[in-house]
């Protein structure tokens, strides 16, 4: 819809046109702020925790177990440099393993979501597929934050009341 | 041919050009959610008569809910 705006504004006469043609969906899946009469609190975005620790390819697992002990998460991002995320290490993949590096060690290609993602359809994806976090990243794959099934839940209520 | 750009030009060109952001969107979409700062003109109204609003000095940038 956007380039056939975009060439009729041409036509009328405007000059510099140009075509967001990724839209407010692709503005909304990196988070950013969108004004209106909808209610961003039914967004993942409003509800995901920041503080889930993250590690590189090359960290050794007894590290990696320190900073799960220091947080108190079960899991770790692996994340290159650009945070993109590449893996994820749960606690019971590290027991007995301590000789590993963080590559050997994770699950690759973990599932994600958008901060955009509804909590409704969040929460039908969680249970079917009996998931208790979802990791929230940029359409890019950089790692925003965690989503717990407890927040999506408490979130959910919430918005109901 | 109008330039198809990416969300970080459209940041650069609002910041740096005071560009206007134009959505196309149908009001009621555009009532539910749309970018700061933006206006609406549904694509089935622009004529000459909704554009009178805009500045033809500043770039326009026109985006609905996503390229499918």
């Amino acid at each position: 819809m956007s380039p056939r705006a975009a060439s009729r504004l041409e036509s009328i006469g405007f000059e510099q046109v140009y075509d967001y043609a990724a839209g407010k969906a692709d503005w909304g899946s990196f988070g950013l702020p969108l004004d209106g009469d909808a209610d961003s609190s039914t967004r993942v975005g409003a509800h995901l925790r920041t503080d889930v620790p993250t590690c590189r390819l090359e960290d050794r697992l007894p590290e990696l177990c320190r900073r799960l002990d220091e947080s108190g998460w079960e899991t770790c991002f692996v994340v290159n440099d650009d945070g993109v995320v590449l893996g994820r290490i749960g606690r019971a993949a590290i027991r007995g393993r301590q000789d590993l590096s963080a590559e050997e060690a994770m699950t690759p290609g973990p599932s994600t979501i958008r901060p955009s993602a509804r909590l409704e359809d969040v929460a039908e994806r969680m249970q079917r597929q009996s998931l208790t976090t979802l990791p929230v990243t940029t359409p890019d794959g950089r790692l925003v934050g965690l989503v717990t099934g407890a927040d999506v839940e408490q979130a959910r209520a919430g918005t109901k009341r | 041919m109008p330039r198809s750009i990416e969300r970080h030009e459209l940041q650069r060109l609002l910041a740096e050009q005071k560009a206007q952001l134009v959505e196309v969107l149908p009001a009621d979409e555009y009532a539910d959610e749309h970018l700061p700062g933006a206006i609406n003109i549904p694509l089935k109204q622009l004529d000459h008569a909704t554009t009178r609003r805009l500045d033809r000095a500043r770039p326009v940038i026109v985006y609905c809910y996503d390229d499918q």
